[in-house]
Order: structure tokens, then sequence, then C-alpha cells
């Protein structure tokens, strides 16, 4: 029996295939971050419910745009597992259709905000010099706007002026791209800041004497090290950007119908806030959870990615 | 450290120029205008109706020339007269700065004396379960959105106690203390507790960065007492980087202002600037943001000097 078990080819999941090393490392990161792995398990499912969001409503009572004025501020029951709204639609199916209109915002934001911080952060830290400093009192500017306030008009100055691109409806690009240019300012002078720490580096210097041109030197060597603020940064900045286009949303300046949008749900509940509460409590735990989850994983990628900044805050 | 305050103070002045000059542009890009406003309620207006509205605001100009006559009557603090009361802007804002200062420094306040102390509590008796509940009540606070909270208040106030948001006007502190606090406090508690959640879990980590350090045994095993250790040696020097949140945390604020305000119906700054965009009354909107940006900025000079002020070591040149 011995001699079966040294001799006999090791189990399918051994290491070094593929799989099971992504297996081994998603087990060791529950282990090691079990509050992580549970806002990562929370971000998958809103992924999933933003792709695929009529999978996550298998009754047929769950419609979104149904209306039935008959079982109009209906409580929470089998049949309609978080009640109804005003007009008898069906809170839960449009808490999931709503999921989409965050996380498309929340994601395209970080895309586009890092995309932009990098490129200039990177640019403005490397050659320094007249360029830097007066690219950083454009910085100056986006720094000092205050945030919502500004927000409001320039969303509203957009939304009318843009196209509807791959089926997104414009106020959602306006917010999207406002907020991305607005928070990519404070993110690119942080990456200014490490890029001209990393400019000072032995190994550029090496590159530099090896005869690279200043693009290689930024692509090859000084981009990559700054993937782990980035992506920490990025994890973290999803949530802010849910929680930001709530807030638009439920004073009524965000998305518009028909998209449907958490913030504006709990706009609609106000009216009948006494009647039926629970048309507030729930778009709101639909933000809570959302960013909850972000912040976790944000936490614990920080964590693991960045061991300097490892128990800060 | 004067030298430096000083650049400081002069880089302010591109940067302002550069975001009224954004705001200028924004405010004319907006669908519609005072003249749409203006006919919603009027009925229609033809085409030379239309220009003397117009020019009756000194609309009808280029807008170059409009900003740089705008920049001109700003220099001399003449903020111009509101396209809808007709009244002086300074008139307009000098009876809500007050309502909105209120509520903001409560909103401080509160978040100070609460975050704190949670803070310093969940450092030294860490990994216990005062630290588990402070630290989930910290994660908590910075992912509900404030609105949210004051929505299930109002809820459920009303529902169990029979508690509807007051419809008392506005009333100073100095004359109704009472009255005033009923209106504001509860808003400014759920202001201040979004930002609390921030200034938590900073103080928990500075006061954990503290602790470990030599001078701290020293402290220790001079047989002082728990109380000395912690407020007069370790949450001095802890408080250092707790300043720079709570000052970065104003521009928030500001924000979340203009939500609480409209939700409680707070006839303050917020509230008045949302009417004043749907509305179109342009120097209103343009004001309010010329105000708010300066204390953002003002904020951050503030931090920027503290911080160096608290800690010898960073000398700003």
């Amino acid at each position: 029996m011995a001699n079966t078990a040294t001799t006999a080819s090791p189990p399918v999941g051994r290491k070094g295939t593929g799989f099971a090393v992504v297996t081994h490392q998603t087990l060791r990161f529950i282990r090691r971050y079990p509050l992580g792995a549970v806002g990562a398990f929370f971000v998958l499912l809103l992924i999933a419910a933003a792709a695929v969001p009529w999978a996550f409503t298998p009754l047929e009572s769950q419609d979104p745009l149904n209306q039935s004025i008959a079982d109009r501020l209906q409580g929470p029951s089998t049949a309609h597992w978080f009640g109804t709204d005003e007009l008898g639609r069906d809170l839960y199916s449009r808490i999931i259709y709503g999921a989409r209109t965050s996380i498309v915002i929340g994601f395209g934001v970080v895309l586009i905000a890092k995309l932009l911080a990098v490129t200039f952060g990177t640019v403005s830290g490397y050659y320094g010099g007249k360029f830097d400093s007066l690219f950083q009192r454009i910085i100056d500017i986006g720094i000092a706007i205050p945030g919502l306030v500004f927000i409001i008009i320039v969303v509203q100055a957009l939304a009318t002026r843009l196209p509807s691109i791959g089926g997104l409806q414009p106020d959602i690009l306006a917010i999207i791209i406002s907020v991305a240019v607005l928070s990519s300012t404070s993110s690119s002078r942080t990456i200014r800041g490490v890029a001209l720490s990393l400019r000072e580096e032995q190994y550029v210097e090496a590159a530099r004497a090896l005869g690279a041109r200043d693009r290689r030197i930024m692509t090859r060597h000084i981009v990559p090290n700054l993937t782990a603020v980035v992506i920490v940064a990025a994890s973290l900045q999803v949530g802010g950007a849910v929680l930001l286009e709530s807030s638009l949303s439920f004073l009524g300046y965000g998305v518009q119908p028909p998209a449907p949008s958490w913030g504006r749900m709990l706009n609609d509940a106000r009216s009948q806030l006494t009647k039926a509460p629970h048309l507030a409590i729930f778009p709101g735990l639909a933000v809570f959870i959302t960013v909850f989850s972000f912040n976790m994983l944000g936490d614990a990628l920080r964590d693991k990615l960045d061991p300097r900044l490892r128990g800060s805050n | 450290m004067q030298k430096y305050i000083l650049r400081r103070l002069l880089l302010m002045v591109p940067t302002m120029f550069g975001l009224t000059l954004l705001v200028f542009v924004m405010l004319r890009l907006l669908p519609g205008d005072i003249v749409t406003v203006i006919q919603g309620e009027f009925g229609s207006a033809d085409k030379a109706t239309r220009d003397a509205i117009l020019k009756d605001f000194q609309l009808d100009e280029a807008v170059p020339i409009q900003y740089v006559k705008w920049v001109g009557r700003m220099v001399r603090f003449d903020l111009g007269k509101s396209l809808i009361s007709g009244r002086s802007v300074q008139d307009e804002l000098s009876t809500r700065v007050p309502v909105t200062l209120e509520l903001g420094l409560l909103a401080l306040l509160f978040n100070i004396s609460v975050g704190i102390p949670i803070g310093i509590l969940s450092a030294i008796r860490q990994n216990s379960a005062v630290d588990y509940a402070g630290r989930t009540l910290a994660v908590g606070l910075l992912a509900a959105p404030g609105f949210w909270i004051a929505l299930i208040i109002i809820s459920m106030a009303g529902r169990y106690f029979q508690w509807a948001v007051p419809s008392t006007t506005y009333v100073s502190l100095f004359e109704d203390p009472f009255r005033n606090l009923k209106l504001l406090l509860v808003p400014a508690m759920i202001l201040g507790g979004a930002g609390s959640g921030g200034v938590m879990r900073f103080t928990r980590t500075a006061m954990l960065e503290v602790l470990r350090q030599d001078y701290i045994r020293t402290a220790w095993s001079k047989g002082l007492q728990e109380r000395t250790v912690i407020l007069r040696h370790a949450l001095k020097n802890a408080l250092i980087p707790v300043v720079t949140v709570i000052g970065l945390s104003i521009p928030g604020l500001v924000g979340g202002a203009v939500i609480i305000e409209q939700v409680y119906s707070i006839p303050g700054v917020g509230r008045y600037y949302l009417s004043a965009v749907n509305t179109h009354d342009l120097p209103i909107v343009q004001a309010v943001n010329v105000m708010t940006s300066l204390v953002v900025v003002f904020a951050n000079l503030a931090v920027d000097i503290t911080y160096s002020w608290l800690n010898p070591r960073i000398r700003y040149s």
C-alpha cells in the first residue's frame, strides 16, 4: 500500500498546472484576507448581476418594468422579495437591473481616471522642468474644485452635448467623463510623486546608460512599478465613484430614466417614507454593500500588493 | 515658513482664475438659460423679448467679455445681483452662509469627538471585541451614503414616534438655541458621521504606530498611569496624520451639506445653490462655486501649515 502511494502519479491538481495554481492562490487569499474575500465575492456577484440581470430574477413577478397599480407600495413578500414601488413595480428586480448602471459608472470612471493619471503623472514626474510646473498648476485647479457642487453643472452641460456611445445614455457618459477627469487630477499628483522617486532609482540610471530612450524607460521601468499603487487606489476609487453617482442621482442631476439607478430610487422613496420605508431601505442597502465590498477588496489588495502600507488605516 | 505661505497664496491666484473660467464656460453650456426659465412662468417670448431680457441681464455679450467684466467686479468684491430676486448676491448669501457654516462646524465637531475617542479605544485594546466593533463601525460609516441614513431615520421616526422633519424656520443659535439645534443637530450628526469613519481608522493606525515606539515604553516603565501615557505622550504624536484627514474631509463636507440640506429642507447655501442651478441664476451659482473652492483651497493650505507646525521635522521651503 505504502509503495503505491509513493509511486502513484500525483493528483491532477498538482502544483504547476495553471488551474491548480489559481485555485491554490485563491484559497490562500481567502484564508489570509477573509474580509477581502467576502468583498471580492460580492464584487463578482455584482458584475454577474450587471452582465446578466435576468439570471437573478427567476420569478415571473420579478419584472423591473411591469406596472401593476393594484400591487403598489406592498411590503416584502414571496412574490416581491423587496416589495413594490409607487407604480407597483417589483423593487428587487429594479435593484438587480440597477447594478449595471452602478458597475458601468464605477469601473468606467476608474478606468479612465487611472489611464489619465498614469499617463500624465508619469510624464510630468519623469521629465520635470517647465512642463511639470505648468502641468501641476492645471492639477491645482482640479484639486481646488469643490467636487459635488461643480459636477452638478458639468454633468448637465455635457449630457445634452454627448451622443450615446456603445448603448450608454449620454448622461451616464457625462457622469463617467466628468468624475473621471476630476478624480484623475489628485491621483496623477500621487503618481507623479512615485514617478519622481523612481526616476532616481539605479535601474533607471542603468537603463539610461545602456542608451534606452525616455519612452522605453517610462513604459518598461516606471509604469510597471506603479502597478501596486494603481490597483490598490483603483479598487478603493470604484466605491467612491458609486457613492458619488448615487448622490448625484439622488439629487436628480445624475442618471436619468429609463436607465435604473439606485440613487434615483432613493429619491423616489422620499415621498413615501412613512408609508413604505422598504423603498428607502433596499436601494440604499445595495449602494452600501457595493461600496463596502469594493473597500474591503481594496484593503486586502493593499495589504497583499503593497507591504509598505500594511496595516495603515 | 512665511515665504512658503506667501508662495502658496500667490499660487492661488492663477488657480482661482482657471477655476472661475471653467465654471463660467460650463454654465454657458447648460441646456436652456434664464429666458427659458422666465418663459416657463410667463408664457413664450418672441425673439425681440428674448434679446431684450438677455440684454437686460448683460448676457448678450460675448462670453470672454462677460468673464472679464465679472472678474473686474469680483476683485472689487461685487458679486452682482441675483437674476431671479434682483437682490445683491451678498444679501442673498448673508442669511444662508451662517446656516451652512453652523451645520458644517457642528458636523466637524461631531466627527472629531466621535472619531478620535473610538480610534484611540480601538488601538489601545487592539484585537479585542471593542476593537472589532470600532473597526466595523468605521468601515460601515465609510460605505453608507449619508442621505440613506437620513432617509431611514426620517422614515423610522415617522413610523414609530410620529416624528416629522421639523418645519420650523431657521433661527440663530444665539437667539433660540433649542429651536436651532432641533433643526440642525440630527443633520449635523449624519453629516459628521460620514467622515468620522475615516478619522477612526486613521487615529487607530497612527496610535498603534506611536504605541510601539521606545519613548512610550519608557513612559510605561516609569510607572506612569495608562491615562497619562495614552493622552499625554501617545496622542500628541498620533494626532499629526489625523489632522490631515480632518482637513481633507472638508471638501466632502461641502458636498455632503448640499445633500443633507436638501433632505432636511435646511435653508442653507447648498439648498439655495441647487435652486439657483435649476433657475439659471448664474451670479449665484458662480459666487457659490468661488466660495466653496476658496474653502477647499484654504483648508488644504491650513492642513499643510498645521502639519509642519505639529511636526517640526517637516520644513517647507
